[in-house]
């Protein structure tokens, strides 16, 4: 059974269909990729299944369950978690504090430091434990909120361009967090435009173009597959 | 949760201050508030608890605004709408029996009700930013215009009449029963003592709060509400709750201001009261309880003053202080001292390790 479902999922914005009538399946343990040019509506899919947004119609299925229309916190409670696209960090908070807020819903006081720390250590930010969240470096930030975002030990974890702003450094260290993180059982969504990350850790790539599913497969085939191309040379074109 | 877990939130990361020094400097203002009356006569003493009076509601705007960031125009509203509550229940009850302190009670809850059913609209109805200062400056206004046209004999509650623009007067101060005859709290020592007991309990437990889990979700909220839900907070909850909070304390000061004084007027829930405690606020700190504490009595001292000697403008100089502290500290000028204060201690520490 798959972790996440859409079945046939539609959204309008006035005259605009971001989401025609999309059925995708993500599957427990994988790594799976979203890509697609801008506009594709990547991140208004997110906003769908985290219920920020209401579908026009269709359903949304995690577990089995139909959560298409549980408030956001629910979702979260029930094992999704997700990293947003511009860093959503508690930024007038310390590094310890934002873990803290994360963890303190799901985790007795007793259990919190252990925990702080174990993060603190995963993310490579024990030096910054007690420095502001806002006076972090771009990718510090974005690393800070994947910490806060996995804290939760969801079962799904969306990351919404997760390397954006990174150094090509950088963003193979964020591919190699998320694979430490698959590898202990967390099935993972991500939005991305880096190429190389999503050859490093995808291990299925669906292409939205226009709010539909256009392609699925591994990243050979996505790559291979030329009306792929077409669709980002056409994108450039348009921008040129 | 335990007694000791209890105080050690007194201190963290939510409140300036902490460690022995900054707990002696309390000890020190604490002594001098108790051995004040000693050396002042009971007149004086009854107009610095006026003082006091306003502290609670200055407290509650730095909990919803200054924690919560939920910019509040209604705290006047819950203040008088608890002034008038303790005003009819005890014209029309007494005071025999500690009513007037079953009234205090009484008073607040229903202030607090208020706020719960205002606040549930505004908060599942996903009202946020200025928009929130706007709703609830038209409840406040909107009850001080009701109750304006409250003149006329009709408008009673049993033995209390509204008395429109003139206000409501003659309700019995807080009167304790005692041993030997009950304990009548004028705007005299007793009252003073009354109110800074609650001065001191308030400050101390809103301590607790801020730097409790439930504080953390609140300043989250603040910080940004969108990752606050998205780790899994019912975020409406929360601000509903610090928003019924902020207005039980406010209700707090509307039913002091009311005691103190045996009478309240809708002014009190006029545009220029409801703008006051946000220069206090603003002025002091918003974003740390102490700051908001001692901000208040400065400012409130420091007009007080102003009118004595020149009544007109002490308004005005309000106004100034306001833009003069967005434009300098835009965080409050008590809490840019502090921050200074603890600049320089943490590096006297550092240079003499």
């Amino acid at each position: 059974m798959a972790l996440l479902e859409l079945r046939d999922l539609n959204k309008h914005f006035g005259g605009l269909h971001v989401t025609n009538s999309v059925n995708l399946a993500f599957e427990p343990g994988e790594i799976h990729c979203l890509i697609g040019p801008n506009g594709a509506g990547k991140s208004t899919l997110f906003r769908l299944i985290l219920g920020e947004h209401q579908p026009g119609s269709g359903d949304i299925f995690f577990a089995g369950d139909n959560i298409t229309h549980l408030k956001s916190f629910a979702r979260i409670a029930r094992g999704l978690s997700v990293k947003f696209q511009v860093p959503g960090v508690f930024k007038g908070l310390s590094v310890r504090q934002n873990l803290e807020i994360a963890l303190q819903r799901t985790h007795r006081a007793a259990e919190l430091d252990r925990e702080i720390d174990r993060l603190l250590a995963f993310l490579g930010l024990e030096a910054e434990r007690n420095q502001t969240a806002g006076n972090l470096s771009h990718g510090q930030k974005q690393w800070l909120e994947i910490g806060m975002a996995t804290s939760l030990k969801p079962r799904l974890l969306l990351l919404d361009e997760p390397t954006a702003g990174m150094s090509p450094e950088e963003t193979f260290q964020t591919g190699e967090m998320v694979q430490r993180l698959n590898a202990e059982g967390m099935t993972v969504v991500a939005i991305e435009h880096d190429m190389a990350f999503v050859r490093q850790v995808a291990q299925r790539v669906t292409v939205l173009h226009l709010g539909q599913v256009f392609a699925q497969g591994s990243i050979d085939e996505i790559v291979a597959d030329e009306r792929v191309a077409a669709i980002y040379l056409g994108q450039a074109h348009h921008h040129a | 949760m335990s007694l000791m877990s209890l105080f050690h939130h007194l201190e963290g990361p939510q409140t300036k201050g902490r460690g022995p020094a900054f707990w002696a400097a309390f000890g020190v203002a604490l002594l001098a508030a108790l051995a004040y009356p000693l050396f002042s006569d009971g007149y004086t003493v009854g107009n610095t608890a006026y003082f006091f009076v306003w502290v609670f509601i200055a407290l509650s705007l730095c909990l919803i605004w200054g924690y919560g960031g939920a910019l509040s125009f209604g705290q006047t509203a819950f203040f008088g709408i608890a002034g008038y509550g303790y005003g009819i229940l005890t014209l029309n009850f007494g005071a025999a029996y500690g009513f007037t302190l079953i009234a205090v009670l009484i008073a607040i809850a229903i202030a607090a009700v208020v706020a719960l059913l205002l606040g549930y609209f505004m908060f599942f109805g996903r009202i946020e930013g200025v928009f929130l200062g706007i709703v609830t400056l038209a409840v406040t206004l909107m009850l001080e215009r009701f109750m304006a046209q409250t003149a006329g004999p009709e408008w009673r509650i049993g033995a209390a009449r509204l008395n429109g623009f003139n206000g409501m007067s003659g309700m019995p101060p807080i009167t304790i029963p005692w041993f030997d005859g009950p304990i009548v709290l004028v705007a005299d020592i007793g009252l003073y003592y009354f109110i800074l007991a609650l001065v001191i309990f308030v400050y101390l437990g809103l301590r607790i709060l801020v730097n409790s889990s439930f504080g953390n979700v609140i300043v989250a909220i603040r910080e940004n509400p969108e990752r606050a839900e998205m780790l899994g907070y019912d975020i409406r909850k929360y601000q509903l709750i610090n928003f019924v909070i902020g207005a039980a304390l406010a209700g707090l000061s509307g039913v002091l201001y009311t005691a103190w004084g045996q009478y309240i007027t809708p002014s009190s829930m006029g545009m220029t009261s409801a703008a006051l405690p946000l220069i206090w606020v603003a002025v002091g700190g918003r974003s740390d309880l102490t700051s908001t504490l001692i901000g208040t009595l400065v400012v409130l001292a420091g007009f007080q003053a102003l009118t004595i000697y020149g009544s007109q403008y002490a308004l005005v100089v309000m106004g100034v202080l306001l833009v003069l502290t967005v434009l300098i500290a835009p965080n409050g000028l008590v809490l840019g001292a502090m921050n200074v204060i603890g600049r320089i201690g943490a590096r006297t520490k550092r240079e003499r390790p």
